[in-house]
């Protein structure tokens, strides 16, 4: 939908995780500020706040982003998932493969690591070692745990995660 | 962090989005975000009005027309990265593309946005200058194209004015042979130096990154390279010299003279790269 006049604040339609929710927001809301705040989705996570460590990593109409570098409006009329929305039931291979191959030390990274992992995953289904280290670029892990990250998201792809 | 205070429109058309320009004080194009959004954190800019160009489906056209390729403004850097005619036409788009940030930025961050930030360090800037292309600016007065020499003024400053908007970067199609290298901080990172490369018919365009407000042509070296079937020696021959003519910053990650010495290598790598791919 097109806004015509400039205006300070508007009701944004935003499907998260499989559920539509409206809310009026301030324009200079950040979504990362709408989904943790707002919506209650506190496992999004705001690392550096500058667009460089990835931790508020989460895919908007199916691409990766960092959602402390986009605006609540922009995501208008969009579908955004949240770490929240991986799992069904149950943990997905992803989630499972970063619990058995210890993907994580402190844990303030995961979310906008496993997000980032798997946007590659639904791209690349199997991807090289050099191809998870590239999508993940954007991702810090201030615990420096990388070798263990890189690895659970390489097995997800041989099939090898329980 | 709380940005301040700000209004916002999403115009459906670029008509609206250049009346929406012109009639509010203060008012400033969204594209990606990446670096607009970022700054205002910082309170480095305090627009008045926000317009969202997201909804623009006509600056995210890529597309050849006889023997040019145009590119929207608004096509990302992975869009860049993915499209058959860049691929086709001019690949070194794409490959420098996917060398920018990380998936994240590229996916929203535009070309657009790239090129009217002019971060000295940033990517296109130089490549576009190499490649010899033309930028199409639109305002509510009509449309105006700028060779991108008179495009790139200062530092985060560029031809388009107020109440304009860029809406097309045009390059020729195919070439000869092109080629970028430089030296980032990290595998992705931002650069501290880099060369740009373009040869067609021996005719040399080679521009620098990271040595002034806005990328520098190295004529003299486009001079000694003009004409000949360059091999190592005679690009290292050709380059001698360069650094000192160069008045580049001294900064944290490299002091003036040892981006001198930066910069001299990427040319080289650069003009070698352009040099293969066009006699490949
Ligand atoms: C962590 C990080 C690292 C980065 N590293 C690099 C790097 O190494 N190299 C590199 O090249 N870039 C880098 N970038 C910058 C990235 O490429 C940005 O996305 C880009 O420079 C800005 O594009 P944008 O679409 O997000 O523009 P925005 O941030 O939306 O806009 C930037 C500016 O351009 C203006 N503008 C945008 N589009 C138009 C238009 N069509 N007409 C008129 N004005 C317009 C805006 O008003 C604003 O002033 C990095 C960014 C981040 C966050």
């Amino acid at each position: 939908m097109s806004v015509n006049e400039p205006i300070t604040s508007a009701v944004v339609t935003v499907t998260v995780n499989g559920t539509e929710s409206e809310h009026e927001v301030p324009v200079r809301r950040l979504l990362v500020h709408f989904l943790r705040d707002d919506l209650d989705l506190t496992g999004t996570h705001i690392g550096c706040d500058t667009g460089s460590c990835g931790a508020c990593t989460v895919h908007l109409d199916g691409v990766a982003v960092k959602s402390c570098a986009v605006l609540a409006v922009q995501a208008d009329g969009a579908t955004v998932m949240t770490v929240e929305g991986l799992a069904g039931e149950e943990l997905t291979p992803l989630q499972r493969s970063f619990h058995e191959h210890h993907g994580l030390q402190c844990g303030y990274c995961t979310p906008g690591m496993l997000m980032s992992a798997s946007a590659l995953l639904a791209e690349n289904p199997s991807p090289s070692e050099d191809e998870v280290k590239v999508a993940l670029q954007g991702n810090i892990c201030r615990c420096t745990g990388y070798w263990n990250i890189v690895e659970a998201v390489v097995a997800v792809g041989k099939g090898e995660a329980a | 962090m709380l940005l301040r205070e700000v209004g916002y429109a999403r115009p459906a058309t670029v008509e609206e989005a250049l009346s929406l320009l012109a009639g509010n004080d203060g008012a400033r194009a969204l594209a990606g975000g990446q670096t607009l959004l970022n700054v205002m954190k910082q309170r480095a800019a305090s627009p008045e009005v926000l317009v969202d160009l997201g909804k623009l489906a006509e600056l995210r056209l890529v597309g050849v027309q006889g023997m040019t390729l145009d590119i929207g403004a608004m096509v990302t850097l992975s869009a860049l990265m993915r499209s058959s005619e860049v691929e086709v036409s001019r690949p070194i788009l794409a490959e420098v593309a996917a060398t920018v940030a990380d998936v994240q930025v590229r996916n929203r961050g535009t070309l657009g946005g790239n090129i009217c930030v002019n971060d000295p360090t940033n990517h296109f800037p130089p490549l576009l200058v190499a490649l010899d292309a033309t930028m199409t600016i639109l305002s509510e007065d009509g449309e105006r194209t700028v060779s991108v020499e008179d495009f790139f003024v200062g530092v985060f400053e560029t031809a388009v004015r107020e109440g304009e908007l860029l809406t097309r970067v045009s390059v020729p199609a195919g070439g000869g042979g092109d080629g970028m290298s430089g030296v980032t901080l990290g595998a992705h990172g931002t650069y501290i130096a880099n060369a740009a490369a373009s040869v067609d018919d021996g005719r040399w365009r080679i521009a620098l990154g990271c040595v002034a407000a806005v990328p520098v042509r190295a004529t003299l070296v486009e001079s000694r390279l003009s004409g000949v079937d360059v091999d190592e020696a005679d690009v290292r021959a050709a380059v001698e010299g360069l650094g000192e003519t160069l008045d580049p910053p001294s900064d944290v990650h490299a002091s003036a003279d040892y981006r001198r010495s930066l910069t001299e290598t990427s040319v080289v790598r650069a003009v070698l790269q352009a040099a293969e791919r066009a006699s490949g």
